[in-house]
């Protein structure tokens, strides 16, 4: 009897030791999945170290899982095997997609609100925030970097044309002066793009408040349908297939390809992400700005602001509950002024905050930088419309990929303007119902 | 009477056979049964609900006309990367199996092209082509060609037709020079006794006796062509411009593991199964007949 007992004690104690100790040295792991890679991926493996050092309850572990698409679909993978790692940084054309999701996500609102962090919406820039709350109001992702369309001005290439290198078009019809100039000044390049659906289909459409898609621009509901091939957005693209036809406009590829011809000095003009300026401040060995995305005088109220492009942070479903308070810990570590503004200055991404974007104004840095509070202005210079918010669709790779390949038709010259943005909103409509039907 | 070797153990054949049947079983029938059954559903990206939706996704990719396009810009791809890099890695072989001076270091030269991964060949070749950045896409300019494959989508093909054939000329060489070093030199001799030139006899013997390699290269390249490519497509075209280099496999990648639509994906790899299937019985019925083993 007595030896049983002793056995039995022996045994409990064996069983509980591992688990005194596991609890007297284990700090609570937080698996962080990113797509930044390079520099940036130093900059944010930076901000992890100083949250790691700054408490020990929580330990974040950050790991690059490549590119945008393969991240999100690193993540997806997990989640199906149950493997899902506590934060994914998802870009921003994933975002219908991690909606619809609703067992393999927990909104950022509940998780701050579980955790007792106090948690404020109101702090962040709306229209950054914007793009990923609900209809009700809610956060449902913790926005991270966030940049929007500008216009880059390579001053040389003014004044070989004669034109006063300080000039800032303010709207497309200036631009067409100037690109006429410029191009009989013999210049290769007087244009280029990146992103060219980004910036002249979505950002285009929102920063004159036409609607890119019904349902504004599927933030109201899966059952939307594509809109972008009003007079607007096929004038828009006639101007850009004129230039095309004659040389003006130099396409480079779907991505952000026309940013080298642009960093070598060939292109006057640039439109590309605030986020390549960090690029073309280190690369280029000529006088250069940064204006406004320009924008067309005659349509009422213009401009509106641009939408947001990169990335946010979604909380997967899944995890322990004194997990997700080190995942609350973290995030509003990352929304504060110091991390934000400094990520802010490093990179071009927006400040998500308007505390940050004002400390990076006590601190002097866009005097010294002229340009890069550029597009915060026009980002935050009026209340965002229901067409300007953002786009939310299902299926939007495969959408953009469409519209990519219309507009290249468009360049190439073998099809209209109208037709190819017919097309392309055709084609798309069909993911939509496809994405509608797989989510229902 | 006859000796015939009889085993009476009527288990250990089917024990012995055992292994092969489950690597086949489990690598080969069951992903293709998963493929099958994928196609046959509709299902969100993170599998928390999927519906049966029958013949849907098939019927919405044959309605597709741009589906239907890609076939036709499969076959002229699979076709000129097959007939280029098989024609190319003959003469390559034919000239190495005549070099006698340092042929190991040429053979290991034109060896090493297949240890690049498809995506890095993709890469390299677009570091000399691409037009913003390329080394000779430069000097094309500067010489007056108005190289543009961003645009241009004869130039796109080309340019990945390239690239996917140079990936494919080490294999082909290394199985070309093996098969001419099979061939007896007593043929060839005797033929030279004969009066035979040089073209001759290689139309007359050497090619002949050569046709079993290049029967087995060209089924070897045409599923090659099918299947492998899509990592030298993304990396250097995407597909693009307009569709021009979308082939079927690259298709299936795209909206599968990029744009996270299984359902179609799957019945995307069911209808290249199919197509693959049917290439290959008319390749064993029709052109097998003409290779003299």
């Amino acid at each position: 009897m007595k030896l049983r007992t002793i056995l039995k004690l022996a045994t409990a104690v064996a069983i509980a030791l591992p688990a005194f100790a596991g609890a007297a040295d284990a700090k609570t792991q937080v698996q962080w999945w990113h797509a930044m890679g390079g520099r940036l991926g130093e900059l944010l493996d930076e901000q992890v170290a100083k949250f790691n050092s700054s408490q020990d309850e929580y330990e974040v572990v950050a790991t690059n899982k490549g590119n945008y698409s393969e991240t999100l679909n690193a993540g997806i993978a997990a989640f199906r095997a149950g493997e899902q790692p506590h934060i994914l940084q998802v870009f921003e054309v994933g975002t219908a997609t991690m909606m619809a999701a609703k067992g393999a996500i927990k909104p950022v609102y509940e998780v701050f609100g579980e955790a007792g962090e106090t948690f404020d919406p109101s702090v962040y820039l709306a229209a950054v925030a914007g793009y990923y709350t609900d209809p009700e109001g809610n956060m449902l992702s913790l926005p991270y970097n966030s940049s929007t369309p500008v216009l880059y001005i390579n001053k040389d290439a003014l004044k070989t044309a004669g034109i006063d290198p300080e000039t800032k078009p303010r709207t497309w019809s200036e631009m067409k002066e100037l690109i006429a100039k410029i191009k009989a000044s013999g210049s290769t390049c007087p244009i280029t793009t990146a992103w060219q659906s980004w910036v002249h289909l979505e950002s285009m459409s929102a920063y004159h408040n036409v609607p890119f898609a019904t349902q504004a621009n599927g933030f109201g509901g899966f059952n939307t349908e594509l809109a972008f091939n009003s007079d607007l957005q096929v004038k828009h693209v006639g101007m850009l297939a004129e230039w095309a036809k004659d040389g003006s406009f130099q396409y480079a590829g779907r991505r952000n390809e026309g940013g080298a011809r642009f960093r070598a000095g060939e292109c006057a003009f640039y439109t590309e992400s605030s986020a390549g300026y960090a690029g073309v401040k280190k690369e280029a060995e000529f006088p250069f700005a940064i204006s406004n995305l320009p924008y067309w005088d005659d349509v009422e109220g213009a401009p509106f602001n641009t939408i947001i492009g990169g990335a946010s942070l979604w909380v997967m479903a899944g995890h322990e509950s004194e997990e997700y308070k080190g995942v609350a810990k973290f995030l509003s570590f990352l929304s504060s002024p110091e991390i934000q503004a400094k990520w802010h200055q490093d990179t071009g991404y927006l400040p998500i905050t308007n505390a940050a974007y004002e400390l990076t104004k006590e601190q002097g840095f866009y005097d010294e930088n002229p340009g890069t509070d550029i597009a915060i202005i026009q980002m935050t210079g009026k209340e965002p419309t229901e067409n300007s918010k953002g786009v939310r669709l299902g299926n939007y790779d495969q959408i953009r990929t469409i519209i990519d390949e219309e507009l290249e038709a468009v360049w190439q010259g073998q099809k209209e303007p109208k037709a190819a943005l017919d097309t392309a909103v055709e084609r798309g409509n069909e993911l939509l119902r496809r994405f509608e039907q797989s989510v229902r | 009477m006859e000796k015939r070797v009889t085993f009476d153990n009527k288990v250990l054949p089917y024990v012995l056979l055992l292994p092969q049947i489950a690597v086949t079983v489990v690598f080969f029938f069951w992903p293709a049964i998963q493929a099958l059954y994928q196609s046959l559903l509709l299902p969100d990206p993170f599998g928390l609900s999927s519906r049966f939706v029958w013949f849907d996704n098939f019927k919405h990719l044959l309605s597709d006309p741009y589906y239907l396009q890609s076939f036709q810009t499969t076959a002229v791809f699979t076709i000129a990367v097959t007939a280029i890099s098989m024609s190319f890695s003959l003469l390559l072989a034919v000239m190495a199996d005549q070099v006698i001076k340092g042929s190991s270091t040429y053979k290991m030269l034109l060896i090493w092209p297949y240890a690049v991964a498809p995506a890095i060949a993709g890469v390299l070749w677009l570091f000399m082509f691409q037009p913003s950045f390329g080394v000779l896409a430069y000097y094309m300019k500067a010489s007056g060609y108005n190289w543009n494959p961003v645009l241009d989508g004869g130039q796109a093909m080309t340019l990945v037709v390239i690239a996917a054939a140079w990936k494919q000329v080490s294999y082909n060489f290394l199985f070309f020079l093996a098969g001419l070093q099979a061939i007896p030199k007593s043929l060839i001799e005797a033929a030279a006794i004969d009066g035979a030139g040089k073209w001759r006899r290689f139309w007359t013997i050497v090619f002949p006796l050569l046709s079993p390699t290049t029967f087995f290269l060209l089924v070897v390249n045409l599923t090659y062509a099918f299947f492998d490519t899509f990592g030298i497509i993304h990396t250097m075209t995407s597909g693009g411009p307009g569709r021009s280099t979308t082939v079927l496999v690259y298709k299936v990648y795209a909206d599968g593991f990029v744009g996270q639509d299984l359902g179609s994906s799957a019945a995307q790899s069911v209808i290249l199964m199919i197509v693959v299937a049917v290439l290959t019985v008319i390749q064993f019925r029709f052109i097998e007949r003409r290779v003299h083993y």
